[in-house]
């Protein structure tokens, strides 16, 4: 049954990619202005123009051109970048990592503040209290992850300027690390000045990106808290003398956290689409900053290399969570 | 719910204050010529970052200051607005329309159409929505028309996702059943039963949409991939104001409450039209 859902999913999955790569593919092929040109001085010869056509493949018909791409892909090779002249491949995997601990911090951010949210307010139910964390979540919720950034910056960035607003770590800085994930390896080698570096670089984009989804869990979190808050068996232990806060920790929130993770996985993709802008906005030099400037300069090889990677994150996570929430529901884990 | 509630939540302030910023922000950007104090475009390097009318060094006639160029920012924000406003209604009902039409074929008839649709969702939800845009921006060329389409091809998935579950449910509904019965046919019922029923949720959606474009635009002329020309777009103006945030504040501040409202009041409209149809709030 569950290796069945798996293998369907799968399928679908590979479905959605291919379909991802071609509407990139078709989008890109039909956009005006001829990328070849812009890489060469102007007064560049007919003759050097048609060799570097062929070079980057671009005199071949365009169901050609796709199926060369799509072959070199699925054996790892994405093109070389027009505009940075390197392997896209490899600009992508400089670039996810520190993206990926972007989103990640974010998240972990989110699913704090908005559990923490929903609790306080599953609480004081019928309370101002509740009330009060009703409004600013909707408030918050209507304003987008752009939007956060800008305030933030002018809050935390120019009003009282405690944190960094550009960049991803601290320029003057001596970097000994091998990998791209930096915050990961700052913790593993005890270099717990540079992970204080970068965290305070990280902070303002992580909440701009963590404060909208923190409260679509916390409106949907509390939501599910109260309705199980009216079942028999937390009635049970509220009679044998726990508290509120014990009865929500230790009875309500196993059950009450199901819906939740399902959408909490869905929004997760909506995150990581938000480092697009965030990203640019802070100057955090992840792979949604080279998107645009990949975008900005016609670099299609980069481009295509970048969306299929985004996609691949979504469809996994999509993936993800829909095993996971397979395995914690008992009727389908039974069924 | 009784019939006091609801006349409450019909009458909620903040449901008032919504109306009445979008009102006053439309009205402005209408008679933007009328209204502005300045030219828009209008450069005056004698008056380059004048602060806003309460700090010392203000000029009268210049309300919220200048930019690094001289220029207004008030009338920079009262024009800006005219494209926000377009961008919201012609992307939000193109949107709309197409996604609700898709969304109610696929909910209504099943079956294959309804698997093509769904699996073509499913590769739209694949993609970065901000990356997307700023994509078909750069490959359809800057320009108001590129923008609007760019966020219309982009942002139908939300109305088809939703219209498709709202007119699965309703076709299987008696009424369906008993219009077939009397004699109508498929697209007859779809058209004249079916979408009367699902209109009160692309109402809300679409009002929830304008929002969404508002910020679209404004993230494409942060970009500086919206429109092409010097017309001031509230995006173009916070991208001035995030450069020269530590020489002139407000010229980010005061963008940024424009839209903050004008999305705030977007989303209180969409939430309240929602709650006011939906039969089970109700």
């Amino acid at each position: 049954m569950l290796l069945q859902r798996f293998l369907v999913r799968l399928l679908t999955m590979l479905v959605t990619l291919f379909g991802v790569a071609i509407v990139v593919f078709v989008v890109i092929r039909v956009a005006p202005g001829d990328p070849i040109a812009m890489m060469l001085p102007p007064g560049a010869s007919d003759d050097d123009i048609a060799r570097l056509r062929a070079l980057y493949g671009l005199d071949k018909s365009i169901v050609q051109q796709f199926f060369i791409w799509l072959g070199g892909v699925l054996h790892g090779d994405f093109g070389t970048s027009i505009s940075l002249r390197q392997d896209v491949l490899g600009l992508v995997f400089d670039r996810l990592p520190a993206t990926l601990e972007l989103a990640t911090v974010a998240l972990l951010m989110a699913i704090a503040l908005g559990t923490t949210a929903a609790i306080l307010g599953a609480r004081s139910r019928g309370t101002p209290i509740e009330a009060g964390i009703d409004v600013v979540s909707g408030a918050t919720l209507s304003i987008p992850d752009f939007l956060w950034g800008l305030v933030l910056i002018l809050l935390f960035g120019v009003l009282v300027p405690v944190f960094d607003i550009s960049g991803r770590v601290s320029p003057e800085l001596d970097l000994p690390f091998v990998t791209q994930f930096y915050l990961v390896e700052s913790v593993l080698r005890l270099r717990f000045d540079l992970t204080w570096d970068l965290l305070k670089h990280m902070l303002m984009p992580a909440v701009a990106l963590a404060l909208p989804l923190a409260a679509i869990i916390a409106q949907l979190l509390k939501q599910s808290l109260k309705e199980v808050l009216d079942l028999d068996y937390v009635v049970l232990a509220r009679v044998k003398g726990f508290s509120e806060t014990q009865v929500i920790l230790r009875e309500a929130l196993k059950n009450a956290a199901l819906p939740t993770l399902t959408l909490v996985g869905v929004q997760f993709t909506f995150l990581i689409g938000g480092t697009v802008i965030v990203e640019r906005l802070f100057s955090y030099e992840g792979l949604g900053n080279m998107a645009i400037d990949a975008v900005i300069n016609r670099d299609l090889p980069l481009i295509q290399g970048i969306v299929l990677v985004f996609a691949l994150l979504f469809v996994l996570i999509n993936l993800t969570v829909d095993m996971m929430y397979a395995l914690l529901n008992p009727r389908l884990r039974h069924g | 719910m009784d019939e006091a509630r609801i006349a409450r939540r019909g009458l909620s302030p903040r449901l008032w204050l919504a109306g009445g910023w979008l009102v006053l922000a439309l009205l402005a950007a209408i008679f933007a010529p009328l209204i502005a104090p300045q030219d828009p475009l209008a450069q005056d390097l004698m008056l380059e970052r004048l602060p806003p009318f309460w700090l010392d060094g203000a000029e009268p006639g210049y309300w919220l200051g200048t930019d690094s160029l001289g220029r207004d920012l008030l009338s920079r924000l009262i024009f800006g607005g005219r494209i926000a406003f377009i961008v919201a209604f012609a992307a939000a009902t193109s949107a709309c329309v197409l996604g609700s039409a898709l969304g109610l074929i696929a909910g209504y008839f099943g079956g294959w159409a309804d698997r093509i649709i769904s699996r073509i969702v499913d590769v739209w939800m694949a993609f970065p929505p901000v990356l997307f845009a700023i994509l078909l921006v750069a490959v359809l060329g800057t320009g108001l028309s590129s923008v609007i389409l760019a966020i219309a091809i982009i942002d139908w998935t939300r109305f088809c996702r939703v219209i498709r579950a709202e007119a699965m449910s309703q076709a299987r509904m008696d009424y369906v059943e008993s219009a077939r019965i009397a004699g109508y046919g498929r697209i007859g019922i779809m058209l004249r039963e079916v979408l009367p029923n699902v209109l009160p949720s692309v109402v809300a959606l679409l009002s929830l949409e304008m929002g969404i474009a508002v910020i679209v635009e404004a993230i494409l002329s942060f970009v500086n991939l919206s429109i092409s020309t010097d017309d001031p777009t509230w995006g173009s103006i916070i991208a001035e104001g995030r450069l020269s945030i530590h020489q002139a504040w407000w010229v980010l501040v005061f963008p940024l409450i424009t839209l903050i409202l004008t999305v705030l009041s977007f989303s209180q409209f969409g939430e309240a039209l929602k709650a006011r149809f939906d039969p089970v709030l109700r």
